[in-house]
């Protein structure tokens, strides 16, 4: 029998079905695409054989031979272009993590300050707010380093703080802790408090679905993580000793020192960061809507209790995803660094390395996946978050 | 009979209304807050009288060296002096009139658009903006039609920060709509190729993509050809900005329901007229603000084209500030770029402000 339910499909010319003309199209980008990175593959082919440029990441294990004004691990002129690497990639992290640090709490007082019922605090988180996310990040890195920290007196006459910090133009001198003998029973009752914290938190908040009872935890906490190191102070002697930096003949010795690149840097993109972070915070909170403080009142929380059960879990999860994104906007503007020679990623790996070697395209290559990849980790970690804390709705 | 006689109203309580009132609600409502202005005062007062004494009481405005300042105060004399590099760069001083000259077109050329009762809106607006690229180019380039001929590497200060800039909103928007698109398509090679165009470049710092372009485009190129520095850094900036525009309009496109799409195509209209009639001017109009967020951002990213050796604003002040003859004018220097570039970006933010609300076509309550 013949199968009269299926209708022929109807079909005008094969110009004007949908699914020809997708297909048509598809196969036609790519071409276009594949066709066009091949001539730019041929291209830097026959130019990089008539510079004399051998491709190839071979560079990487030739001695480097210049010095560097700050490096996080050892490194000499003797060290390879490889180490160099890691010297640079090391330099950016720390303005990221420090620069976020600062920019986070900078800018959730900022936030906060922005929606204070006093009036004058209002306004001037506003003025800073309004004044520094609309000027250049660069334009303020030059403004701190060439107009604030430039004019700074030599080593001799720098600024004294209690003999114990010192700014002068070689950057900020501080003193740097050193470990003492108490160091490792600290830092393991530091742990040991740690864990502690956890398996109460984990413990109370069972007991608390379980019975409804609540447990004081934070205070417990505290106690915890005061008295178990305290003690051990007590027995074994302080963990940690100060060394200060001392002035011998042109420069100072001992201590840490903050090079003035890295100071203006960490001041300006921390300030910068924390005026956007500031406007973040303060939608955050305003998205919370009001019926929500209301009915927390009306059922007999305590401001506090208020904040911290109802506001600030809703508006985190407002805030957290613009956050991430300032997070790595401040991650990739410390790249600005290269603007006043610190030797960060960008300056060390496509300014110097590249100059010497003349190997762009593989520096050139491997700085932006360095940048791609902490972008993509950072909005990984940010999405895993983020669906965690995302609001399950029936 | 008793007539019942009222009496005067009182007076309202005195500590309701009025400045006293006024400062115990909003400044010194409780010993937090109070303790919170008098820390606010300390810093206001901190900071307001020294900066203006610095930057006007004590500033030194008149004069032509370095000489003529005492000092004291801040030294416009600095500023005032070097203004013509810091706006021209290195445009001839006798040509420059055509700078001036494209500004002012650029100025009377919009006006119509924002009369409310100019009714040909749109074919004006399209027709501007074929026309007076031309003219700009013609006019600041030259090279043409008996204009004297600038290359690009005399052009520099604010003028060569906005020519970039306005190049870059320019270029970047289509294309950031574009890509939007093919990142919202249904054809997977389409997408595939949108998302990584748009990861790619939002993953990447600016700063390193014009270091590619300035060391590592010219490899990739045939021999032989070279492109301008200038063109190098515009096209590289478009392609920044463009994905960023792309996920803001995708934003857009998300937030717009689905019946919008389902009305279309029971209209009967196709992809593109669904696309430019229906879902495009609600999305744009629900992203105008992530839309000069962004060019903000352009605007002040374009001071990173310093690290290319281009003399953009920024660049024009910092090398300026170096002159022997004006050493210890950093301060000044940067001050004053600071409130240029400052006074471009809170505008564009207040017109964007202005913008949302004139577009408000009330599904805001």
């Amino acid at each position: 029998m013949q199968n009269t339910a299926q209708a022929p499909r109807q079909r005008g010319s094969v110009w004007t079905d949908p699914q020809v003309r997708a297909w048509v199209f598809q196969i036609l980008a790519v071409i276009l695409v594949v066709s066009f990175g091949w001539y730019l593959f041929d291209n830097a082919q026959t130019n990089l054989e008539h510079r004399g440029i051998t491709s190839g990441f071979g560079f990487l294990g030739n001695s480097a031979g210049f010095g560097i004004s700050q490096h996080l691990i050892d490194y000499t002129e003797a060290d390879t272009y490889g180490r160099v690497f890691f010297v640079g990639l090391l330099n950016t992290l720390l303005v990221s993590v420090v620069g976020i640090v600062l920019a986070t709490l900078l800018g959730f007082i900022l936030g906060v300050a922005r929606l204070s019922p006093n009036w004058l605090i209002r306004k001037l988180a506003t003025v800073y707010i309004e004044t520094f996310r609309n000027i250049p990040p660069l334009l303020q890195i030059f403004f701190w380093y060439f107009a604030v920290l430039g004019p700074l007196p030599n080593p001799r006459q720098s600024l004294n703080f209690g003999d114990l910090f010192f700014v002068n133009n070689r950057g900020l001198q501080m003193p740097a802790p050193v470990a003492a003998e108490a160091f490792w029973p600290f830092a393991l009752s530091v742990l040991v408090a740690l864990v502690g914290i956890v398996a109460l938190w984990r413990w109370a908040k069972a007991r608390r679905h379980a019975t409804g009872q609540r447990f004081p935890v934070a205070l417990t906490s505290l106690a915890l993580i005061v008295v178990l190191p305290g003690l051990t102070m007590l027995v074994a002697g302080l963990p940690l000793h100060w060394e200060v930096p001392v002035l011998q003949g042109f420069n100072f010795r001992g201590g840490w020192v903050m090079i003035p690149e890295l100071v203006s840097i960490v001041l300006a993109l921390s300030i910068y960061t924390a005026a956007f972070i500031g406007e973040t915070v303060r939608a955050g909170i305003q998205s919370v809507s009001h019926g929500q403080t209301e009915a927390a009142s009306s059922l007999g929380l305590r401001p506090g209790q208020l904040l911290r059960l109802v506001i600030i879990p809703q508006a985190m999860r407002v805030i957290i995803p613009p956050l991430t994104s300032q997070y790595l906007n401040l991650a990739k503007n410390s790249s600005l660094a290269a603007g006043i020679g610190y030797p960060d990623m960008v300056s060390l790996f496509s300014g110097t390395v590249l100059n010497q070697t003349g190997q762009a395209i593989e520096t050139m290559a491997i700085t932006m996946s360095v940048y791609l990849a902490i972008s993509i980790s950072i909005s990984l970690l940010m999405n895993w978050y983020n669906k965690r804390i995302a609001l399950i709705e029936r | 009979m008793t007539t019942h006689t009222f009496k005067p109203d009182m007076p309202p309580p005195a500590l309701t209304f009025g400045p006293i009132a006024w400062m115990r609600a909003n400044l010194f409502s409780g010993v937090f807050n109070t303790i919170l202005t008098l820390i606010g005062l300390y810093l206001v007062w901190l900071i307001v009288p020294p900066l203006l004494e610095w930057a006007i009481f004590k500033a030194d405005w008149v004069g032509t060296t370095r000489a003529d300042c005492s000092r004291e105060g801040a030294c416009w004399v600095f500023i005032s002096d070097r203004f013509g590099q810091f706006m021209y760069g290195f445009y001839p001083a006798e040509l420059r009139w055509r700078v001036d000259l494209t500004v002012i077109l650029a100025i009377v050329g919009a006006a119509p658009l924002f009369f409310k009762r100019f009714a040909p809106k749109a074919k004006y607006g399209i027709a501007f903006l074929v026309i007076y690229p031309i003219l700009a180019y013609w006019l600041l380039h030259g090279g043409f039609l008996g204009l004297e001929q600038v290359p690009t590497s005399q052009w520099g200060g604010l003028m060569l920060t906005v020519v970039i800039a306005a190049v870059g909103i320019a270029g970047a928007l289509p294309l950031g709509i574009l890509l939007a698109l093919g990142r919202r398509s249904n054809m997977p090679a389409i997408k595939v190729l949108s998302v990584t165009f748009i990861e790619f470049w939002r993953g990447v710092p600016l700063i390193t993509v014009l270091f590619m372009s300035s060391v590592m485009l010219p490899l990739f190129l045939p021999e032989g050809l070279s492109l301008d520095k200038l063109l190098r850094a515009m096209v590289m900036v478009i392609f920044f900005e463009a994905a960023y525009i792309a996920e803001v309009v995708r934003g857009g496109m998300q937030a717009i329901p689905k019946g919008q799409y389902e009305a279309a195509a029971a209209m009967g209209l196709g992809y593109w007229r669904t696309m430019s009639l229906v879902i495009l001017p609600q999305a744009l109009k629900l992203v105008i603000p992530g839309i000069v967020n962004t060019f903000i951002a352009l605007f002040k990213d374009t001071s990173l084209v310093i690290i290319i050796g281009l003399f953009d604003f920024l660049n024009s002040i910092k090398r300026a500030t170096a002159d022997p003859a004006w050493l210890g004018m950093s301060t000044e220097g940067y001050v004053f770029a600071a409130l240029v570039y400052w006074i471009f970006c809170f505008g564009m933010s207040r017109y964007s402000m202005h913008l949302e609300n004139k577009l408000n076509t009330g599904h805001k309550r």
